[in-house]
């Protein structure tokens, strides 16, 4: 069975995102993942890239984001690393209350946990691990 | 793709503005700040207060482009207009219900049901 693995180190850039979401969902779809896991894949990947990069780093361009990654035919994980403060995601509002439903942000975190598997903030709070666990059923 | 570029096909159906997303990812950042500057210019200077928002384009977008079209529907509400969404995709609309986004906006299955009475 065939395990792709990398580890990147990318700058605090949103094309570099972009780049290496690309190079992940290429891999799932390689793999023959369902595309409405590819979907999901593809949101939670923008939604903890991007948090790394714009609240995390706060777009410094000194500071750098890791992304470790493992594809399989049965999984996926990421782990997704900045170098800010951190946070505890326990702090962010219930986006779906009456009275944030019509607040822009907020978003993000709730729909990692809505199309991954696995969403985990560890250490400091400034790595995010991904998983995904292929459904057989909608493949 | 240039910051400038536009991302939105503009048409007029009676007093209803119909605005068509060009992108089929709102995703990134920079695009979504045009995105939002284009359909607020048409509240805050062109005075439109009927409008649609055909998605049958977009195949992605993230929780940054929700918040731009929250703070839209927010201006068109203020503005005494209102705001219509339609051809969401499946994936997409189950963005909406995660989020509960789906009570907050008025979405129609297509162009002609957006337009059916507005």
């Amino acid at each position: 069975m065939a395990t792709h693995r990398f580890n990147e180190t990318i700058p605090s850039e949103l094309d570099a995102a972009e780049r290496i979401q690309d190079r992940i969902i290429a891999l799932l779809e390689q793999e023959g993942f369902s595309a409405r896991e590819v979907f999901g894949m593809r949101l939670a990947l923008e939604e903890a890239i991007v948090n790394a990069i714009k609240h995390g780093n706060r777009m410094d361009p000194g500071k750098t984001v890791r992304i470790q990654c493992e594809v399989d035919p049965t999984r996926v994980y990421v782990e997704v690393e900045d170098q800010g403060p951190g946070f505890n995601p326990i702090d962010i509002p219930d986006p779906t209350a009456v009275e944030n439903l019509e607040k822009p942000g907020g978003r993000g975190i709730m729909l990692m946990r809505a199309f991954m598997t696995r969403v985990e903030y560890v250490g400091k709070g400034n790595q995010v691990l991904l998983e995904k666990v292929r459904d057989p059923s909608e493949s | 793709m240039a910051a400038g570029q536009r991302r939105l096909d503009i048409e007029d159906a009676g007093d209803v503005t119909i605005a068509r997303f060009v992108d089929k990812k709102i995703l990134e950042e920079n695009n979504i700040q045009v995105i939002g500057n284009q359909l607020y210019g048409l509240i805050e200077e062109d005075g439109r207060k009927k409008i649609v928002l055909d998605f049958s384009n977009v195949e992605y977008l993230s929780s940054a482009a929700l918040g731009k079209l929250i703070t839209l529907n927010n201006k068109v509400k203020s503005a005494k207009g209102k705001l219509r969404l339609c051809g969401i995709r499946p994936d997409i609309y189950e963005v909406f219900a995660i989020t509960k986004l789906n009570t907050v906006f008025d979405i129609k299955p297509d162009r002609d049901q957006a337009l059916a009475g507005f």
